[in-house]
């Protein structure tokens, strides 16, 4: 009854939110449980590893961003782990001061080449960035020998990835910055209510005077900005650039844009949403990696949690009409 | 608006005879007819066409072109991802999309290698300390017989469940099969944490090879020297096997009334549903199929490779190839048209592009570089309809 009664008062974007922090709650508590029982200890409840596995977690957090965005808009992008690869190899290979410039001028190439191919030429995006992903790998494979390049990360990307400023990792200050941003873009902007009022119905939207092909370039050109910057900062993580290195992005992020409540479909969601889906993520990941689950049984209980919290608050509706 | 010019005449005719319409047209003027066709199906003919031309001048340009030994390679090399595209078309024809199938493919690969290698196996497995054995499988051919019924059934019975999460769990089918595929890789992770297992030889040889070593294994047909077999005897298994599955699966699915619904939920689910279709019973059906489509592509890979293997790049490789197959094979993403005959040529062109890497020197650096223009340009075809569109609100959908 009380259950009831609090979902009626709740907004229907806020309900996701709230269930999925409760289920971040629910795995630091069980995750304690067993390390209490096990080793004695409570590593998930000290400050210093939850900022260590949310360092390791911006990464996921900036591209989640930008694959929101492309959601909201009804679309997707496949193209992100190559994106983020090109990034980081032409980062470091660069190298000094244009480092951070041409990995982020990569991301926005690819999202410029992503957008006109979904805008204009109406090639369902699906397809199309799953061709450019195809193509970057074919350019970085070219230009790399297929080798994990010898070049290594500048200065700048190690302090903004690796550091620590007042014992807070510097990655997190950025990850703060890309969601302020993007909240911003989403609550205050124009092109905010643009991107929603695209994904609910393109049509209705082009009618009422909006540039709708303008806005879905500049949604993509995000989403690949957010993607280069990530590959930037994981290769001043991991001090270089290696292939494969964006494989492990592309479905977690989408997993974590809908886990928040953003409709697949485009049009509903909060960016709040995505960040707690980010973090419900990469807490599950660092809480069975204490519990040392093997590899299936990490995916399997993956696939399932995203069933069930779906199954909770993403039902869709039935089509009678 | 020219369709309709077109079928005017043989409709009319049909009516003054008094025939019933069964969708049959009697007395058809042929030439109109196939026009018409390939009008409908121009994603299809297209394909068809594009696959002729890269293929025949594949084998011209091939040392040993046209050769049995060619075919066999090529038909071994197509298999598997003609059988994952057909899989996809099915969701995607429904309007939906399973990014499972390479997952649930690969699941049914590893369990086909510890099933298919024609000793006796007994099916065990430890649990909380205890070991459990359920049943012995026998060796020879009875023990192979069912052990691909097996394969085949957990292929179906996955594709299931995810019609089943789809259907009655409400889920969008391209996030809910996102989330089953990691469960099937699991499985898959689980059943073969590294690389193994082992496929009966004569199995492996019969199924990869011309109908002549086909015959030759099983000893029929004069261990296949049979004179009237002569002209058989160089066609690959595998491309029989296509055309069997093809034959015996699709055609009478896509012809029933179930598989019309299919197409009639891609095309507006909200009509289709007023229509009095069983659209539940539809979607649930697509899935199944898909499931079966790419557990027979699981099953073909681990006989082929004679192992199974938990590889998650390459199921993923496997699922994105198959969206790729599908557009290339005519059928669009938004649902409603196409086929799973037109994948197949599109899975036939993907693999050919590749053959060609073989035969011309290119540099293998640049493989991938030209695999994705290659991949970029074909999808982009569609493109062409938009300079046609003469009312911009045509563009969204």
């Amino acid at each position: 009854m009380t259950a009831a009664s609090l979902n009626l008062s709740l907004s229907r974007d806020a309900r996701p939110i709230l269930i999925s922090a409760s289920f971040i709650v629910v795995i630091l508590v069980a995750g304690t449980f067993y390390t209490l029982s096990r080793l004695g200890t409570a590593p998930l409840l000290s400050p210093t590893y939850l900022l260590q596995q949310l360092q390791i977690g911006s990464f996921l957090g900036i591209v989640a961003a930008g694959m929101m965005i492309v959601i909201l808009i009804s679309q997707i992008d496949l193209s992100v782990p190559w994106t983020l690869t090109a990034a980081a190899m032409m980062a470091t290979a660069v190298g000094g001061a244009w480092a951070l410039p041409v990995g982020l001028g990569v991301g926005l190439l690819v999202g410029l080449v992503n957008g006109v191919g979904v805008a204009y030429l109406r090639i369902p995006s699906m397809i199309f960035t799953l061709g450019v992903n195809a193509v970057m790998r074919g350019l970085m494979v070219a230009h790399t020998g297929g080798f994990a390049p010898q070049t290594a990360a500048t200065d700048l990307m190690r302090f903004l990835a690796a550091d620590h400023s007042f014992g807070i990792p510097n990655a997190l200050f950025v990850w703060l910055a890309v969601s302020v941003l993007v909240a911003l873009i989403l609550r205050r902007m124009a092109l905010g209510r643009y991107i929603y009022a695209i994904g609910n119905k393109e049509a209705a939207a082009y009618l009422a005077g909006v540039n709708t092909r303008g806005v879905i370039v500049i949604s993509f050109v995000l989403c690949g900005l957010a993607a280069g910057l990530a590959g930037v900062l994981l290769a001043g993580y991991s001090t270089k650039a290696y292939q494969g290195m964006g494989d492990a992005y592309l479905l977690p992020s989408i997993a974590a844009v809908v886990i928040g409540g953003t409709n697949i479909l485009g049009g509903r969601g909060r960016y709040l949403g995505t960040l707690v889906g980010v973090i419900l993520i990469v807490l599950l990941n660092s809480v069975l990696s204490i519990m040392e689950m093997p590899e299936a049984g990490r995916q399997v209980i993956y696939g399932a949690v995203i069933i069930l919290m779906l199954l909770v608050y993403g039902r869709g509706e039935r089509v009678t009409s | 608006m020219a369709n309709s010019t077109l079928s005017e005449p043989a409709m009319s005719s049909a009516s003054m005879t008094g025939v019933p319409s069964t969708g049959l047209v009697p007395r058809r003027s042929f030439g109109g007819d196939l026009l018409i066709r390939v009008r409908q199906n121009i994603g299809l003919a297209t394909a068809i066409g594009l696959f002729c031309v890269v293929y025949i001048f594949y084998h011209l340009a091939h040392p040993k072109g046209f050769s049995s030994a060619v075919f066999v390679q090529n038909a071994d090399e197509v298999f598997t991802l003609a059988m994952v595209a057909m899989a996809q078309t099915l969701p995607v024809l429904a309007a939906g999309l399973d990014l499972s199938v390479g997952a649930l493919m690969t699941m049914v690969g590893c369990i086909a290698s510890y099933l298919l290698s024609g000793a006796a196996t007994p099916i065990e497995f430890t649990f909380g300390g205890t070991h459990h054995v359920l049943a012995v499988l026998p060796g020879g051919g009875v023990g192979i017989a069912i052990g691909v019924v097996v394969c085949l059934l957990a292929g179906t019975l996955a594709g299931f469940l995810n019609g089943c999460v789809v259907v009655f769990g409400r889920i969008q089918p391209i996030i809910a099969t996102l989330a089953t595929g990691a469960i099937y890789i699991g499985i898959a992770l689980f059943l073969r944490p590294t690389p193994g297992g082992k496929i009966d030889d004569d199995l492996n040889w019969a199924l990869t090879n011309s109908l002549q070593d086909l015959a030759s294994t099983v000893h029929i047909f004069d261990d296949g020297n049979a004179s009237w077999f002569a002209p058989f005897a160089p066609i690959p298994v595998p491309f029989i096997l296509i055309v069997l599955i093809a034959l015996l699966v699709w055609v009478p699915f896509r012809r029933s009334v179930t598989g019309r619904s299919v197409y009639a939920i891609g095309s507006a689910e909200g009509a289709a549903y007023m229509s009095g279709l069983h659209i539940d019973r539809a979607k649930l059906a697509a899935f199944t199929l898909a499931g079966f489509f790419a557990g027979c592509g699981g099953l073909f890979l681990a006989i082929q490779t004679s192992s199974g293997n938990a590889d998650i790049p390459q199921a993923g490789t496997y699922t994105l190839n198959s969206i790729a197959a599908v557009v290339i094979g005519g059928t669009s993403l938004l649902g409603g048209t196409g086929s799973a005959i037109g994948s197949i040529f599109g899975a036939l062109i993907l693999r050919v592009i590749s053959f060609f890497f073989r035969i011309f020197d290119i540099a293998p650096l640049l493989q991938p570089l030209f695999e994705g223009i290659i991949l970029l340009a074909a999808v982009s075809i569609g493109a062409l309809r938009v300079l046609r569109v003469k009312n911009t609100l045509e563009l969204f959908r």
